[in-house]
């Protein structure tokens, strides 16, 4: 087996979860709930074991270092993230139907980092900029803030939904999602979790920038979006906090927040040029 | 002056102006995202036309963060900011300091959660097992007799309601470390051939040169490649000359390890080749030592030791990037051609003696020179915001009062609760806490 292979396993395996929590959602049959809850939780074993091996692969390799150094590395990292903290917030609110609306973006970041043009796939050495401890460091804080705001988008689409659908039958596929409030509350939670995140991400990222170059901040485009990003969030709970902003206006928030997050993500690499570069291949 | 009347004050204060500083400062930054910084002017005639490049020299637009109205926005958010807590913390010190056994006892029963039971027991015993129950779920309570009842009151994290403000002051600490570095600091680099020193660096942008007030001497600069030919490493080994010529340190910097002396941190950035070699030759027996730079081509003699060699030729390795050398040496009549990797070392036998022969290219490091006394205010600020932000988003003040009093041969014992934040959470906490209660009370 080798870590490629495992990562076509877990391709596969976020699809079908998708998939069935989708069918949950549409035929509420719980017992589909189950079975895509464990397809994840073993997809995400697979995954993580994927990880580990392409981890000791690069070791084989002479290289040795934690596989989060490219675009391929991290969106598989990102894709892991989002599952991760998925499951986490499923096993605490005990609702299935949030997966419909989180695991396929672990699908889509798995599928694209296999199929998208220009992703190179291969382990390569690490460049010296890219040789120290905030590495890990850095990459997971962020990621873990990524995954949390991909989830609050996806929970802030659940919402919308809900409130936009005038269907209030028993029976509806909207029925069966959570009550407003909830999905609220849940937002809110998701999103806060994130901005911790995020907030830690741009520390040690400005703490690896002064060690490795003499600066801690540099406006460089990657650095400037994640601020921006930063704002984005700062002002949705701000706006919660002091003016009592809620529901739909919070929904949209946690997606335009998110699509920041992209940017800051994908659009800088491909769009912008600057210190991150490395991170577009 | 009167805080309230004066509208000044009152505009600094509100939340309204964060959101739109904020705002302002997203969009205003993505301008510097999509426009090149730092660059020539003719970049932007080219890219962008005449007109536009003038207009965006009037805008600073080319070094829009660290323009004037740039700043003006930061500062305005600093100001705001500071407004804002000078304005709200009062308030909020009050609510930690409060004495809650104080409470109108008319607002308890109006509060969210309450709960009231009905016990037989007398309102002192009662009190006994209130205590008790608070005391069983970890809530520390205090009481004082209220219109002829007793009121218990007890209380969690009074103080975590200042989170918020710990991150607000941490946002200006960050400020403050920043201004520092830019009033006191300065960034700057250098280039240092090996075998060589310096004492000046340039700034950066002004290539202003700046004293440094001792030396640094670069005395050897390395540059490794992996198997596939990217580069793996650059090293220069630094010596730190002060005190009069004294070596006072020493260190061997890579990317991501610099190297600090007196403020002045040295980085690892670049580094520039000339074509030109370092050859060390050592005679074996004696162990007379020479360091010669030669070029290819061209014969170099040892007079002392009379030896004369050059390079040759070269040629290819399996590392691309990696060459290797063909050298002339002859130590008298004769003369037999070797090849050497750059880098290596080898011992050559020449006319009966024995000499030690090491080759490696000849370099000037790059180095990245940052003087930033700010830089720990920064970081002070950064562990500051991360504990705030825990406290703010994770702890609440919750509260816990419990009034027990006679009513018609009973006695009532209301419990009620309130919480600054995590409603859901608390109401479960409440409900524990009331149902150890009513456990000790039956």
């Amino acid at each position: 087996m080798t870590s490629s292979q495992l990562f076509g396993i877990s391709t596969l395996g976020y699809l079908l979860a998708s998939a069935l929590y989708i069918a949950t959602l549409l035929f509420k049959t719980k017992k589909s709930g189950v079975v895509a809850s464990i397809l994840t939780l073993l997809t995400f074993l697979v995954q993580t074991v994927g990880i580990g091996l392409r981890w000791y692969e690069s070791y084989e390799m002479g290289m040795g270092h934690a596989p989060l150094s490219n675009m391929y590395e991290s969106l598989v990292f990102f894709s892991w993230s989002i599952v991760i903290f998925y499951l986490l917030l499923e096993l605490k609110f005990h609702n299935r139907i949030f997966g419909a609306f989180a695991i396929p973006f672990a699908f889509f970041s798995m599928a694209y980092a296999s199929f998208a043009k220009g992703i190179n796939q291969e382990i390569s050495p690490l460049i010296p900029a890219l040789q120290s401890n905030w590495l890990i460091v850095h990459v997971v804080t962020c990621f873990i803030g990524y995954a949390a705001f991909a989830v609050a988008c996806g929970l802030g689409f659940m919402y919308l939904l809900k409130s936009a659908s005038s269907d209030t039958s028993e029976t509806g596929v909207i029925s069966s999602l959570p009550k407003l409030s909830v999905l609220d509350d849940v937002i809110h939670k998701t999103m806060i979790f994130g901005f911790l995140w995020l907030s830690a991400g741009i520390i040690t990222g400005a703490i690896w920038a002064n060690s490795a170059w003499g600066t801690y901040w540099s406006w460089d485009p990657k650095e400037t979006w994640s601020l921006i990003t930063w704002f984005i969030y700062a002002a949705t709970l701000h706006a919660r906090f002091t003016r009592g902003w809620q529901g739909k206006r919070i929904a949209w928030l946690a997606i335009i927040g998110f699509v920041s997050v992209i940017f800051t993500y994908f659009g800088v690499n491909f769009l912008l040029s600057g210190l991150h570069s490395y991170g577009s291949s | 002056m009167s805080k309230k009347k004066n509208s000044i004050w009152t505009f600094f204060a509100s939340v309204k102006l964060a959101l739109f500083v904020l705002f302002i400062l997203a969009i205003a930054s993505i301008i510097g995202t999509v426009i090149p910084q730092n660059s020539p002017v003719d970049v932007y005639v080219k890219q962008y036309g005449e007109n536009m490049a003038r207009l965006f020299q009037i805008l600073d637009i080319p070094d829009m963060y660290n323009s004037w109205w740039f700043t003006t926005m930061l500062f305005l958010l600093a100001l705001n900011l500071t407004v804002c807590t000078i304005e709200r913390l009062p308030s909020v010190w009050r609510m930690v300091v409060l004495d809650n056994l104080k409470t109108d006892l008319g607002r308890l029963s109006k509060m969210q959660p309450n709960k009231q039971l009905i016990t037989s027991k007398l309102p002192e015993e009662a009190a006994v097992q209130v205590r008790a129950g608070l005391h069983d779920k970890g809530w520390k309570s205090t009481e004082a007799a209220r219109d002829g009842g007793i009121l218990l009151f007890a209380q969690k994290a009074p103080w975590t309601r200042l989170g918020v403000y710990i991150v607000h002051t941490s946002i200006l600490v960050i400020f403050a470390g920043a201004m520092i570095g830019s009033y006191f600091g300065y960034k700057g680099s250098v280039m240092i051939p090996e075998t060589r020193s310096t004492d000046t660096i340039y700034e950066f942008g002004t290539r202003n040169p700046i004293k440094l007030g001792f030396e640094v001497f670069c005395n050897r600069f390395t540059l490794s490649h992996y198997p596939n030919g990217a580069p793996k490493e650059f090293r220069s080994d630094l010596v730190i000359v002060d005190d009069g010529g004294k070596e006072v340190a020493r260190k061997s910097i890579i990317v991501n390890d610099p190297l600090s002396y007196k403020g002045h941190t040295f980085y690892q950035s670049s580094y520039q080749s000339y074509e030109k070699f370092l050859i060390t030759l050592v005679n074996n027996e004696t162990k007379n030592k020479e360091l010669f730079l030669i070029e290819p081509g061209k014969q170099v003699q040892w007079d002392a030791e009379k030896v004369a060699f050059g390079i040759i030729n070269r040629g290819m390795t399996d590392t691309p990037g990696k060459f290797t050398y063909k050298i002339w040496f002859s130590g008298g009549d004769t003369s037999e051609p070797f090849w050497i990797i750059e880098g290596d070392t080898t011992v050559i036998n020449e006319s009966g003696k024995a000499y030690t022969f090491s080759m490696k290219e000849f370099y000037a490091t790059g180095l990245q020179v940052t003087k930033d006394p700010g830089v720990w205010c920064v970081y002070i600020g950064c562990g500051l915001m991360l504990f705030g932000l825990m406290i703010a988003f994770f702890f609440s003040h919750r509260r816990v009062w419990v009034y027990i009093s006679r009513e018609n041969d009973q006695t009532s014992v209301r419990v009620t609760g309130n919480t600054n934040k995590n409603k859901p959470a608390f109401d479960k906490n409440f409900e524990t806490v009331s149902h150890t209660i009513e456990e000790k009370l039956t």
